[in-house]
């Protein structure tokens, strides 16, 4: 229990830590299928890494929002450079996604 | 064995490197040549000693050099380059006498238990040419020890190295699990990663790069180039870059374009269409 400036006892303060979500879509669309993900996380609990899963946690961008993840960066559109319309490098269409997580 | 008298490649194993950016040739060593390999490997004979020297006696091989001066017929690994199926496969992508740039060999200890980040290796590099990158799976890998994982249709994206470390997983992803003797010839743009090794034992793959001293024109046995599941190799859809799988489909049509002379090539009108400016 934590106690504010003024004294009272705060039951709902805690110590949260963030996790950070990262889905690539097939298409800018939130509800599109994941294609892509990666996931970090701050607490501690888990270890992540590359190879370590072959299903996606969620299939959309949308059906994390409806568990709960916040959306912190949709990615920008842009328009490709000319003589490089055709180009591919990075995924285009990767949002970040945050949870605050309570580690007390 | 004169390149004349080697057996090549289709242009339908061309046409899935072009499109899936390696090929997997499932125990193409035999066993008792993969274990020479890898105990040379374990021995330390490929590797420089603590000075940069040559660690057992025999010259080191220096980037630029022709790979048949490079690794000599007394060496197990110039018998392992000089075995008829895999010289054809080497001579079907990057002509003959190819150039050597490098080897490597990847040992990963017992209970390693982190993985690689996703990557391509060198520097970003967008040219038609290509060099491939030979991995050597000289025992046998279970998924539990980490053989490489791949990422198919990675290898015609603008990257630089690290980049795409920060992503973890994609559909389609493929963990090399293999016999002893299997060799996997990769595009040198593939996006990889070593993983775990979640057994007792240590993991070796043996690694080297050759760069092509010739054009790559019609390198490999192109009796079948005019088949048409061709066509259907060159657009297939490796299930992790969604709306962009078109822009692939482009960049597999110029690069098949480019490796076969043949400047009209296209599959589906794709690139036909963008040409037509009457």
């Amino acid at each position: 229990m934590r106690f504010s400036a003024c004294g009272f006892a705060c039951k709902t303060w805690g110590v949260t830590r963030q996790q950070l979500l990262f889905l690539s879509l097939a298409t800018p669309h939130l509800g599109s299928r994941v294609v892509a993900w990666s996931m970090f996380d701050g607490t501690g609990r888990s270890q992540t890494m590359a190879g370590d899963s072959a299903e996606p946690p969620y299939e959309s961008v949308l059906a994390a929002m409806k568990d709960g993840w916040r959306v912190i960066q949709v990615p920008v559109l842009h328009v490709p450079p000319v003589g490089q319309e055709h180009e591919t490098g990075f995924l285009r269409f990767e949002y970040v996604l945050e949870r605050l997580v309570d580690v007390r | 064995m004169s390149a004349a008298t080697l057996p090549l490649l289709s242009s339908k194993q061309l046409a899935a490197f072009v499109a899936d950016g390696f090929l997997r040739f499932d125990a193409l060593l035999p066993d008792a040549l993969a274990r020479e390999l890898l105990a040379d490997v374990a021995a330390g004979k490929l590797a420089a000693d603590a000075t940069g020297g040559p660690h057992s006696g025999a010259p080191l091989p220096r980037a630029g050099m022709r790979l048949e001066a490079a690794f000599g017929e007394q060496q197990v690994l110039g018998r392992v380059l000089r075995f008829p199926p895999l010289a054809g496969i080497i001579a079907s992508l990057v002509g003959p006498s190819p150039i050597y740039d490098h080897h490597h060999a990847h040992v990963i200890a017992a209970r390693q238990a982190w993985s690689q980040p996703w990557h391509a290796d060198a520097i970003l590099d967008a040219r038609m040419a290509f060099d491939i990158q030979l991995f050597f799976f000289l025992h046998d890998t279970p998924r539990e020890m980490g053989g490489t994982m791949l990422l198919p249709g990675s290898h015609l994206r603008r990257i630089n190295e690290s980049d795409v470390a920060r992503y973890q997983n994609f559909r389609g992803q493929l963990a090399t699990v293999c016999s002893a003797g299997t060799v996997v010839v990769c595009h040198h743009g593939i996006w990889h990663c070593g993983q775990p090794n979640l057994t007792d034992r240590s993991r070796t793959m043996f690694k080297l790069r050759l760069n092509p001293s010739v054009r790559q024109l019609r390198l490999w046995n192109t009796a079948d180039v005019d088949d048409p599941s061709i066509a259907e190799i060159l657009t297939r859809d490796h299930q992790w870059y969604g709306s962009e799988v078109r822009l692939e489909i482009v960049k597999r049509i110029k690069l098949w374009r480019h490796v076969t002379g043949n400047a009209r090539f296209d599959v589906g009108h794709w690139l036909t269409r963008l040409e037509n400016e009457p």
